[in-house]
């Protein structure tokens, strides 16, 4: 091993990681069953290479849990399978297609997929019986997530209550939980899209390609640019054209925008988030707006 | 240069983590590291004018939040954005007005990255402005030009520095609806000074501006030509984020036993913690508590180095020279500077909920990683934190009252008191019914010392 180069001070990047790691050294010797939730973004790719950093050279001592919609992009499930296998994890994909032909979510046709997540992703931890689930969200993201604690405490229904959330003080995080119930735990908390992406730089990290400028048959629906696919059929009006694009965030293709980009670099891309004027959310994500408070009804029901 | 630390590891990394300049706003050459800051004061002195003003001049606000809370504000009727809005982003928040709880928001300047704290003003302030400024490098108190120092003013500010925060900070706004005059500032300046004086807190800093008008938030202003000082974003990039506290020793709380069994690691065992204090040396003397064994570091790594030495903040492990018995829970202290080891605890105890805390009580305690049963042995002084003065015996603890509190404990722990260490010094007690956070201490003293290192 490299012995390492000197430095004065600690960096922000240097003290959001270390925060990151004591977090998730925390969530692994308190929980019972801890498990991280991955979607393959970048964020979660993130919250992977800190919980190798917090238990190297040991494993990692918990697994992975998708929720796979049955609309992920391939580019990202292949990075998925990348890092599964370098670092040796477990990964256990609970299925929207497979909830729904066991009648644990209903599809009636109008809830899109990723409202069929919450019931999905519930079942899945009750079922494996896991105390604890590591998200990679973000508080920067979205008003209600701005509001949640590191440590989020779900009832037995899986349920978030805004208004009866434990005071965070120091870095004592209080894990306590009754039967049934379990802590959603977001390490990321205090970071931001730019320290994501400098990170990402910084530890050169394997991230879907998706993120990164490409041509794309993209179709524009509500000032967002959708994917052009089987699961998204044009409707009267819309036309589909080959655009050069890049993905801020990634998730169920049939909702995910992606922005005109051609930034093909994480310095390049740091250098286009640097002067966005939209939040990668406002800019990508149809499921946000359904209404002013769709995240926090979301996260109310479960959703992460 | 002979020691070497491990904030860079392998070079290669550098390479890539270096984000251009050009354009990104954002550098590390400057990289000042985090400043997390806490705001106070009440509800019509500003303070989302002010900070509005600072995410907005940073740009960290986008243009669809910014819509969105001007679309909002328009449906409620306002003649004016209200950027409280953007941070009062729930339904019972916006359907109320309020802000329920505190909320975090960041911003970055080429210098350095933001954490803020903002806590509400409201009836429950106290419990509110103890989580705000439990983890604050600086706390800004926010006072009205037109009205001067008020209880609540007051009341911030010896919160603050009942927390120790480093940093105090005044800002005197709406110098605009003041004529900017020099003398209505320099009065509440003093009376300030005077108050800080009697606190006994550290280090002390005074702006005059105007959040409206933006004079001296990012720029200093001509509209008042008799300041001569800093910007009040300057100051809040050059603030030193070192510990000030009188932090005496190395404190490495256990969080985790790495044991990888297998492998080229078969034989591997290192402790996975953060420096909360000091910093760990290889070859350094150390003690492990509670169980008094002496021993030494033979490595510090991390996942792609190892290093020489350890830093305040850092996350890393720790292998021992000896095969001594460490789990998690256990501190490990400089040896020549440990704590001391106790099974009783006089802190100063912020009470978080409505029932009230009584004598004989019993409660869970966490301090750093170790979770031990508690019982209240007694109760001392009640705090006033309006005037400072401290009533005789008190019966109970109240919701948002602070007080003095002797507890005793099931095990003993490694403590020092929160003046000199704030990680070590501190502990939340747990409801063990409703496993609820219901109380926050600060150790004061120890009695009853078993030993002393």
């Amino acid at each position: 091993m490299p012995t390492a180069a000197p430095q004065a001070a600690l960096t922000h990047l240097d003290v959001l990681e270390s925060e990151s790691i004591h977090i998730i050294r925390e969530v692994a010797a308190e929980f019972e069953r801890p498990v991280l939730m991955f979607s393959g973004g970048k964020d979660s790719i993130v919250m992977l290479r800190l919980a190798e950093r917090a238990f190297a050279p040991a494993k990692i001592p918990f697994g992975l849990l998708q929720v796979d919609t049955g609309f992920d992009f391939p580019e990202v499930l292949a990075t998925r399978d990348r890092w599964v296998e370098r670092l040796g994890i477990d990964l256990h994909v609970a299925s929207v297609d497979q909830a729904i032909a066991d009648g644990i979510v209903i599809d009636d046709g109008k809830t899109s997929r990723n409202r069929l997540q919450i019931g999905t992703l519930l079942h899945a931890i009750e079922e494996r019986g896991y105390t604890a689930a590591f998200g990679g969200g973000r508080r920067d993201e979205e008003k209600a997530r701005a509001k949640e604690r590191i440590y989020s405490h779900r009832d037995d229904f899986g349920q978030w209550d805004p208004k009866n959330q434990r005071p965070e003080l120091w870095s004592l995080y209080n894990g306590r939980i009754h039967e049934g119930e379990h802590m959603r735990v977001f390490p990321l908390s205090n970071w931001t899209e730019l320290d994501i992406w400098q990170y990402i730089g910084r530890e050169q990290l394997d991230i879907p390609e998706i993120y990164y400028s490409h041509q794309r048959r993209v179709f524009e629906r509500d000032g967002m640019l959708l994917t052009a696919s089987e699961h998204n059929p044009l409707r009267p009006g819309e036309v589909a054209s080959e655009r050069t694009v890049r993905f801020r965030t990634v998730g169920d293709l049939t909702l995910t925008g992606c922005v005109e980009s051609t930034a093909g670099t994480v310095e390049e891309i740091i250098d286009e988030i640097s002067i966005a004027r939209l939040t990668e959310r406002g800019a990508t994500r149809g499921d946000d707006r359904f209404s002013e408070a769709a995240m926090e009804d979301r996260k109310k029901e479960g959703y992460f | 240069m002979s020691a070497d630390t491990l904030t860079t590891t392998d070079p290669s990394r550098l390479v890539a983590g270096a984000p251009s300049t050009s354009g990104s706003g954002v550098s590390t050459d400057l990289d000042l590291g985090l400043l997390r800051v806490a705001t106070a004061g009440s509800v019509d002195d500003g303070k989302s004018t002010l900070i509005g003003r600072l995410l907005l001049d940073s740009k960290a606000i986008f243009e669809d939040q910014l819509e969105a809370v001007e679309a909002t504000s328009k449906a409620k009727g306002h003649d004016h954005t209200d950027l409280a809005l953007l941070t009062d982003g729930l339904r019972s928040e916006r359907e109320q007005g309020i802000t329920i709880d505190v909320a975090y928001r960041y911003f970055a300047t080429p210098r350095r990255k933001f954490i803020l704290a903002d806590t509400p003003g409201h009836a429950q302030y106290t419990r509110n402005m103890v989580t705000g400024a439990s983890t604050a490098d600086l706390g800004l108190v926010l006072v009205d030009a037109r009205h001067g120092l008020t209880e609540q003013s007051r009341r911030h500010t010896v919160l603050l520095s009942l927390l120790q925060v480093p940093h105090i900070t005044l800002v005197v706004n709406k110098m605009d609806l003041v004529d900017y005059d020099e003398a209505v500032y320099t009065q509440i300046r003093d009376d300030f000074l005077t108050f800080a004086e009697q606190l006994e807190v550290p280090a002390v800093a005074t702006f005059p501006i105007s959040a409206l008008a933006g004079d001296n938030v990012v720029a200093t202003s001509d509209a008042m030509p008799w300041y001569t000082g800093t910007s009040l974003l300057e100051h809040l990039e050059t603030a030193e984020n070192a510990d000030l506290f009188e932090s005496k020793g190395a404190r490495f709380p256990v969080q985790y036993v790495i044991r990888p069994q297998q492998g080229e690691h078969r034989d591997y065992r290192g402790y996975a913690g953060r420096v909360e204090a000091g910093t760990f040396t290889v070859g350094q003397e150390v003690v492990v508590l509670p169980s008094g064994v002496r021993t030494s570091i033979a490595g510090i790594d991390t996942l792609d180095a190892t290093h020489d030495q350890a830093l305040t903040g850092q996350s890393v492990t720790l292998r021992l020279a000896d095969e001594v018995d460490v789990s998690r829970g256990d501190l490990i202290a400089d040896a020549e500077h440990a704590p001391e080891v106790t099974r009783e605890v006089t802190a100063t105890i912020c009470w978080m909920t409505t029932g009230a805390l009584h004598s004989r009580q019993k409660l869970l305690l966490k301090h750093t990683t170790r979770t031990v049963k508690a019982v209240v042995d007694g109760l001392g002084a009640r705090l006033d934190v309006n005037t400072l003065e401290r009533d005789g015996e008190a019966s109970e603890l109240g919701l948002n009252e602070v007080g003095t509190v002797s507890l005793r404990l099931s095990q003993p722990l490694a403590v020092d008191a929160y003046a000199t260490h704030r990680a070590t010094g501190s502990f939340i007690l747990i409801d063990p019914a409703t496993g609820n956070t219901v109380g926050a201490g600060m150790i004061s003293s120890t009695h009853g010392v078993e030993y002393t290192i």
